[in-house]
Order: structure tokens, then sequence, then C-alpha cells
């Protein structure tokens, strides 16, 4: 049923999202490749969110299909597997645009929770000296993340306490704690200033580097054209430009579809 | 929301002036809600029912109203608040613990407690432990069960229904009892538990009522309002604790003077046993992946689906669980009370486990043991009141909420550190929506 | 078939008095998100306000029934409308904006303080009343048997409908029904905008609380005997009326009270008495399962 090149992580084909009289994503297709950042991009109505929430399952699609393929050739639809699934045996974790971390808890226990994948086996099985080691595994793990978005020292504090910028960077380690092969990122970038948008590509960067690849909904144009490995262009719910982003800012289309924005800062690369 | 704030500064005329005002308004109302219920009682008269007037109490009402009004603003006008703020002492989180541990488990054999003592010890041991169970699915799980006492009523019936037709003694229907409660917390939950919070409420209510309708009717197996009798008392290792004594009983094996006090020791015993295994399986659980979905389903159920968390089996677990510790609480009820009827498994049950569990607040284990400590003792204390006893109940539930929203204990302890053990503040913390 | 007939008739005539009861919820549920533990006994005040007021018309001379019937529902309005005015002030509104599990427990206490005052100030035993109004028309015969429709059952069901028809515009057309749905929608905003929330609230309490006095004299009217812990019983059915029919759906509220008005009519009639509740329940579950909003109501949109 896959018959996508081997290096495509996500095959969206044919996606459909009607709402009622009102279609939001209109036969959408794109491929996003394995170990890139690939970034979809648009107008404001476009149907950006609706594609993402489609990829991520909290939308079933009208038509269509989401592919999801592994390494090892396995590949799943990602608009057919339930909802947690998605992430437990799909392997693609997503943030919020609206940071959902859980607030009563630590952001330890926020990358603990993360782990469970991992750590839930282990205290079924291995019986309480096992499920320590298992657990101590699993605290290091964190820690390794909140050293490398530098809040080490904020381990135990609530969640809820962090400063916005504190909480984007603690949700993505958080989606990385899940191990997955596709990380899903809606506006990582929104409401950060430009000295933390630097980090951020810095981050992202990062975790391509480690292997993982990203997918990634976004307004700021310094993010996307700066770290973008190929961006995907929607404008009312279609596909008007797909490359990478040299060809795509020079893209009459795009250019048009932003044309009187205010959103689009279109910088200069 | 601030519900009051002090007064601003004006004069002191005017502020008395308002103030009046206020109280004269309050008492005014308070006049329309007493006049008809307490002023115009209806009596049963020669050919039916009269109202006979009675205006004294309707008085008393309406001048306590408003000079408890008066007092209000005097004391919102030197900076009180409404919310009561707990006084910090220091330490107290890390005795209290142990120091009622201490007390709990010496009860029995303090100087001047007595057998009246002990049952009250038993009664509130009882509701701790149902506290404690309800307390993972609320608490920490922040699932709004309405009907807890089901689960109870089917421990307490299993072991029941056990003694007379399979002649089980407690220790051999205490796993058969919750084993039956966690099946019907599983066939209850698994459909419904993925209900809107308050639509879940509602049916779990629903389910409670049914079960108790269920008991209450089927005469020919659960003996319908008269309920069963004769449940047989639990034995201490083969050792029975008839009141007589005798061979083969618990006063004749030690050599001491039969008494009824033994059993009552023994059962005292049992719940505290039971009840601090299931304090000891919260806070292991608690540590364990799954009682961290747990509360992370509580905090926000989205961000658990996406990480992948099993959210139907995350709930299920913790309505099974919980409905399991009601069980075995039930089973023991059964026990106690040689007898057992429908009456026992009412929907107020329900309402007072999950007052307990609010008023102990944020899912902390101490917190609940304080607030049965509070609620049931505080309800014994007030025995003599009889008929008021309810109604300055009622009362004190809304006073006590209005009071505390959050519960007594205003923080929560993270189950895992890296370096610092810190508190978190019960306004960051979600009661969960599920 | 005359037999089902009246069961019909019973059913509507039961499931209208839950449907008045249910409206309350179901405003109260909309506009706070809180479920009223306490309107059930509203509803029980109510019915012994309407009571006394009878006893007293009746005692002072006026016998004239309509006259009588109009001020003791004028008097029970007034009654439920302080009580529930009360209610909102003292164990409400001190813990809005807070969390939820805390009105609520505070609301159960509510209850048991209202079932208890009326305990205590009429006394624990039911209290019957002579039949205010007799008689009604028959509308099929068969065998000795009767299907009738009293004068009772269709004034409750004339009333209900009139209740429902002046609510729905009430809550359509009017400034304060705008207010209310403003509310309902978005509370901050609508203060933002203007709106006085509290005093929206409030009389959403108030008049939830005078329809379940309408409902309660109604009751005393067709069933002619009532006690303190009856508002329990028809509060939990009301309720479940109100979530079956979709929580925040007026028209929802009457037809989920009609639904279970009828299931127990006719399950009472054709199975068993004693077991009419947990079908009752058993629907609720059951529609629930399968239409996790009610009937009409609203599917809740994940906002992600």
């Amino acid at each position: 049923m896959n018959a996508a090149p081997p290096d495509t992580i996500l095959a969206v084909e044919g996606l459909t999202m009607r709402f009622g009289g009102l279609t939001a994503v209109d036969g959408l297709s794109f491929a996003a490749r394995r170990g890139e950042i690939t970034a979809v991009i648009g107008p404001n109505g476009a149907g950006k969110t609706t594609v993402f929430n489609c990829v991520t399952g909290f939308y079933r699609p009208t038509e269509g299909s989401i592919t999801c393929a592994h390494a090892d050739g396995t590949a799943y639809r990602l608009d057919q597997l339930p909802g947690h699934r998605i992430n437990s045996t799909a392997r693609v974790a997503r943030t919020f645009q609206n940071i959902r971390l859980f607030p009563g808890m630590t952001v330890l226990e926020n990358l603990l929770v993360a782990q469970h994948r991992v750590l839930a086996p282990a205290a079924r099985m291995v019986g309480l000296p096992g499920y320590r080691a298992a657990e101590k595994a699993a605290i290091d793990r964190a820690a390794a993340w909140l050293q490398r978005i530098g809040l080490i020292d904020r381990a135990d504090v609530a969640a809820a306490a962090l400063p916005y910028g504190a909480q984007r960077r603690v949700e993505i380690a958080r989606a990385m704690c899940t191990d997955p092969v596709l990380l899903c990122l809606d506006e990582p970038a929104a409401g950060l200033n430009p000295r933390e948008s630097e980090e951020l590509n810095a981050l992202l960067l990062e975790i391509r580097q480690g292997g993982t690849s990203l997918l990634l909904i976004e307004h700021d144009m310094s993010v996307v054209m700066r770290i973008s490995d190929h961006i995907v262009v929607l404008d009312y719910g279609k596909r008007i430009a797909d490359g990478p982003p040299a060809a795509v800012q020079a893209d009459p289309h795009v250019i048009a579809a932003y044309l009187g924005e205010e959103d689009a800062e279109v910088a200069a690369p | 929301m601030a519900p009051t704030q002090p007064a601003p500064q004006r004069s002191a005329s005017s502020s008395v002036q308002a103030a009046l005002k206020d109280a004269g308004l309050a008492a005014l109302i308070a006049f329309g809600v007493a006049a008809p219920m307490m002023g115009l009682r209806t009596v049963q008269g020669q050919g039916g029912l009269t109202i006979s007037p009675r205006f004294d109490t309707v008085a008393i009402a309406v001048a306590a109203v408003f000079v408890g009004r008066l007092l209000l603003h005097a004391w919102q006008h030197r900076g009180g608040a409404l919310r009561f703020t707990m006084p910090r002492l220091p330490g107290i989180e890390r005795f209290a613990g142990p120091l009622l541990l201490a007390i709990a488990v010496a009860l029995p054999f303090l100087p001047g407690v007595g057998r009246y003592e002990v049952d009250l010890g038993i009664l509130v041991l009882t509701y701790v432990m149902l506290g404690w169970g309800l307390n993972i699915v609320v608490g920490l799980a922040g699932l709004l069960d309405l009907g807890y006492v089901a689960f109870y009523a089917v421990g307490a019936y299993t072991y029941a229904l056990s003694a007379q037709y399979l002649g089980f003694g407690f220790w051999q229907a205490l796993p058969l009892a919750g084993l039956m409660a966690a099946t019907f917390g599983v066939l209850l939950g698994f459909p419904v538990l993925r209900l809107r919070g308050d639509y879940l409420a509602i049916v779990t209510l629903a389910f409670g009522e049914i079960i108790r309708i269920i008991l209450l009717n089927w005469t020919s197996v659960t003996g319908g309002p008269n309920g069963l009798s004769g449940i047989p008392r639990p034995t201490f290792l083969g050792l029975s604790f008839t009141a007589g004594g005798g061979p083969g009983s618990f006063s004749d094996f030690f050599g001491l003077e039969p008494s009824p006090i033994h059993r009552i020791i023994y059962l005292y015993y049992i719940i505290l046993v039971l009840a601090l295994a299931t304090n000891w399986l919260t806070i292991r659980l608690r540590r364990m992946p799954v009682g961290r979905a747990w509360e992370a389903l509580r905090e926000d159920e989205i961000a658990c689906r996406s990480l992948g968390l099993n959210v139907t089996m995350t709930k299920l677990t913790a309505f099974a669980i919980g409905a399991t510790l009601a069980g075995l609480a039930g089973a023991f009820f059964a026990t106690r009370q040689a007898f057992i009827s429908p009456e026992s498994f009412t929907f107020m049950e329900s309402a007072l486990i999950l007052a307990i569990v609010v008023l102990g607040g944020l899912g902390s284990q101490i917190g609940v043991a304080v607030a049965a400590l509070v609620m049931i003792g505080g309800f014994e204390v007030f025995r003599g009141l009889d008929e008021y006893r309810m109604l300055v109940f009622g009362l004190v539930m809304v006073s006590i909420m209005v009071a505390r929203p959050r519960g007594l204990v205003g923080e929560r302890t993270p189950s895992v550190v890296l370096k610092e053990r810190k508190a978190i503040d019960a306004a960051l913390v979600r009661e969960g929506a599920g | 078939m005359e037999y089902a007939l009246q069961q019909l008739v019973n059913g509507l005539t039961l499931g209208m008095i839950y449907g008045l009861v249910a409206i309350g919820y179901t405003m109260v549920y909309g506009i706070i998100g809180m479920i009223n533990f306490a309107h059930g006994d509203i509803f029980m005040v109510g019915s012994f306000a309407g009571l006394i007021a009878l006893l007293g018309l009746g005692m002072g001379g006026i016998t004239f029934v309509p006259l009588a019937l109009m001020l003791a529902l004028l008097f029970g309005m007034m009654v439920t409308s302080l009580y529930g005015f009360t209610v909102e002030r003292v164990a409400y509104r001190p813990l809005r904006g807070s969390f939820r599990l805390a009105p609520l427990i505070s609301a159960i206490g509510m209850s048991i303080f209202l079932q208890n005052f009326v305990q205590v100030t009429q006394g624990a035993r039911p209290k019957p009343i002579e039949p205010v109004i007799r008689g009604g028309v028959v509308l099929a015969h068969a065998d000795g048997f009767d299907a009738v429709l009293s004068w009772v059952q269709m004034l409750i069901i004339v009333t209900t409908l009139a209740v429902l028809v002046v609510f729905t515009l009430l809550v359509a057309r009017t400034p304060l029904g705008r207010a209310m749905r403003a509310c309902e929608q978005d509370r901050k905003m609508a203060s933002l905008l203007g709106i006085d929330t509290d005093r929206t609230i409030v009389l959403t309490f108030v008049i939830g609380a005078a329809l379940a006095a309408v409902a309660g004299l109604m009751y005393l009217l067709y069933y002619g005997v009532i006690d303190f812990y009856m508002g329990f019983v028809a509060g939990v059915k009301a309720f479940t009326a109100a979530v079956l029919g979709g929580i925040g759906s007026l028209p929802g509220a009457v037809l989920g009270g009609l639904l279970i008005g009828l299931i127990e009519t006719f399950w009472s009639a054709y199975f068993s008495v004693q077991y009419k509740d947990v079908a009752a329940f058993s629907v609720l579950i059951l529609v629930l399962i399968f239409m996790p909003s009610g009937l009409l109501g609203r599917d809740e949109v994940e906002k992600v």
C-alpha cells in the first residue's frame, strides 16, 4: 500500500477535510522526507492547523490517507490509528500551539510521564528492583534533555510556574522523551522573542541531527526559512508550492498569497 | 475571582450605614426564607392538615442573620478574608503522618479508651480506607465518581452471600469481594469512561442507584429491605471470638478472660491493616507509570493522548482499583456489623466519601485521613443533636467548601524529584475534567 | 389499548413535571457549568410552599379554585425564588471560578441542609392534601376501563408547554436571554462587554427555582401527597432527564423529562413498579453510551 519512495517518512495523499459545508483542506498531497525538517506554511485560514490535526490524529480526514513510514519499512496509516497509537505505535509525537504541559506536575515528572512506554513493561514484568533501574534510566534520560534545553536546575519546579519560553522547550523535550521518529510542532515559535527563536532553531536543528524528522507549522519566517529543508505552502486548503526555501520564496504564487498579509515577515535568507 | 475584598476606605459612618443596609437586606431575605417553612408549620389537625404559625424561631433566625452579617462586615473591614488559610506550622507535614499513625496503632491500648472509642476508631478507619480508595479515582485520576457506594455494596453482599451459600469465612471471602467489585468496576467503567466529566458523574450516580434498587428489591437473593444477617465474624488464624469463650476461641487459646472487647480490637486492627495497605498501595502506584499516568490524565487528557498514553485504559485502571478497595472495605463492613441492608448503601454514602476526598484536597493521603477523622468523628460527637445533626452537617459541608475550596491540604507533593522535593501550590494543580 | 393510552397520558404528565424541574438544571449547568444538586430540594420546597398556601387560603376562606391556585403558584414561586437566590449567594457564588469539586460538595451540603430544614420545621411525615381539582375527560373506553385525561393532567401538560414556549422565547429574544447565552459561551468576554454576569447568573438560578415551584405545585395537585425527601429522587430523575436530552438545551430538558416519565410509567404498568427507576437510569446509561452528548446536546469539539 505504501508506494512512496523509501526515504519518505510522511506521505499525505489526497487529504480532504470537510466541516459541514466548509472544505478546509482540499485534495492535499505532499511528502516529508526522513531526516529533514518540513515546514507547512500559508496565510491564516489556509488549513495548516487542520492538516496538522489530521496528521496527529485529532481529526479524522473526510478523504485521503496519511501514512508514516519507518526506516525498517513498516508503514502506519495515521488516519486510521486510534489517537494514542499515533505516538505509541507509529512513533509520531506532537507539541501544541497552546502549550499543554501537566501544570501541577514538576518538569521532571512531565518528562517521566512521556517515557511510560518504556517504564510500564518494566513495572509489570521485572518486579521492584528491575523497575528501580528502569526508572533511574528514565530519570537520567530526562535529565539529559533538561541539560540540553538549559533547564536542569528547574527540574523540580512545577511546570506551570515556568516562564513561557521555558515551557515551550519543556514541551519539546517531553515530546522527544517519547523517542519519536517524527516530531510535529504546532507553531513552536509563537510568542517567542527573536533570541528565543534563535535558540529554538538551534534546538530543532539538534533534534534533526539526532535522527528525528520534523514537521512544523509556523508563521515566523525567521524560523521557517532558516531551518527548513522543505516547505509546503497552502492557500485555501490547497497546495500552491512545494520545494526548498529558496524556490518557495521566489514562487510568484506564494508571494501573491501572502501579499498584504501582515503576518508574513519574509526575511532575507 | 476573589469572593470578597476588604471594604474600600470610606468615612466610618457611611460604612456603618452601608453595613446596616446590607445586614437589613440580608435579614429581610432571611425572613422570606425562614417565614414560610419555620413560621407556617403544617400540623395534623382534626380534619386534616392545618397551619400552626410559630414566629418565635423566625424572629431568632432573622436576628441571627442580621447580627451575623454585621459581624461579617466588621471582620472584612478589618481586612479579614472569607477564605481560610492554614497557619503555617513548620514541620507539621512531616510529623502529622507518623503521629497519627502512632496514635492509630496504639489506640485500643491507650488509657481511657474503651469499647466506644475503639468502635469509633473502626468507623473512622473504614471511611479513611474508602476515602483513600475514592481518592485514586477522584483525587489522582480526576474522574468524578458519584456512585462509589455501589462497589462498597458489592463487596459487602459478596461476602454475605458467599458466607451463606459457600460457607466462606471472612478471609476467604475478602479477595473474592475485591474481585467482584473490580469486575463491576470494569463492567461499568468500560462503556462510560469516555464520557465528559459531568456526564460521567450522573452515570456513576445512576449506577449506584441501580445497584441499591436491585439490592432492595431482589428479595430472594439479597433479602430485600431486610438485608442479610448472620454474617460470620472473622477468625484469628482459626480462633473464633465467640462471646462466651470456650474451646477453639481466642480467649481460651491465650488464657484470657473472654470479653467482647477482644473481637472489637481484632476488627480494629483488621481495618487498620487494610487501610494502611491501601495507603501503601497508593503511594507505590503514584511512583509507577500507572499512577503517574493517572495524575497526568487529571492534568491534561489531550496531552496524555499525544504522548501515547491509552487514556481509556488509564481511566479503567483507576476505576477498577478504586472499586476493588471499596469492595474490600465492604466485606469488612459486613463482617463488622454481621448484618447488611440496602439502607447502608445510599447516595448519601457516596456523597459523604466524595466530600471526604474533596475536603482532604489535591489527592493527598494525609488530607483524606484528617478529613475522614474530622467529618466522621465530628458527626459522631454531635450524636446528641439528633435531627439537627444532619442540618448542621449540611451547613458545615457548605462552610468548609467556601472556606477551603481546594481542601485542607494546600499543596501537592511530587512523586519523584531530581534534587529537591518542593511542594506544588494548589493553584497550579488541576482537578480533572474526566 | 385503552390501558396503554392511559399509561401514555400518565407518562406524559409525569414527564412534564420532570421536564419543568429539568429546565432549571439545564439552565444552571449551561451558564456556570455546575450540577445544582440542591435544585431537586428547591422543587420540594416549592411543593411545600404550595401546600402551605393552599392550606392557608382554605383556612382564610378563599375556595375559588382558579384563584387559589394562582395565588398558591405565586406564593410558591416567590418562596423558591428567594431560596434559589439565597442558595446561589451563600453556597455557590463564593466558589465561582473556583474548580468544580468544591461547588459540587457545597451543593450536596446545601441539599442535605434543605432536606433536613424542611424535615425539622415541617415534620418528617408525608403531608396529604384533599384533591383540589377533580374530574376529567374520558378519552376512550372498553370493558369497564376508561382511559381518562384528568383536568389536573391537562393543566400540567398545558402549563408546562406554555412555560417551555415562554422560556425558549425568553432565551432567544430578550436581552436577558442574550445575556444568558453570552455568559454560557464565554463568561469573561461577556463581562468585558458590559454584561452584569453576576446578575445574569442570579436570575438564571431564580428562574430555574420559580419553574421548580410550578412543578412542585403541579406535583402536589397530581399526587396529593408530599414529603421532605421527594426532592432527592425527583431531582436525580430530573437531572437524568436534562442529561438525556442534552445538557444546556431547554427543549432537550423537556424531551428528556418526557422520556423518563414515559419509561417510568410504562415500565411500572407492564413490568414492575419496583424497578421503574432502574429502567429509567438504564436508558440514560444506554443513550449516553451511544450518544455521549445526549439527544439534543451539542457535540463538544475538542479545542486543540
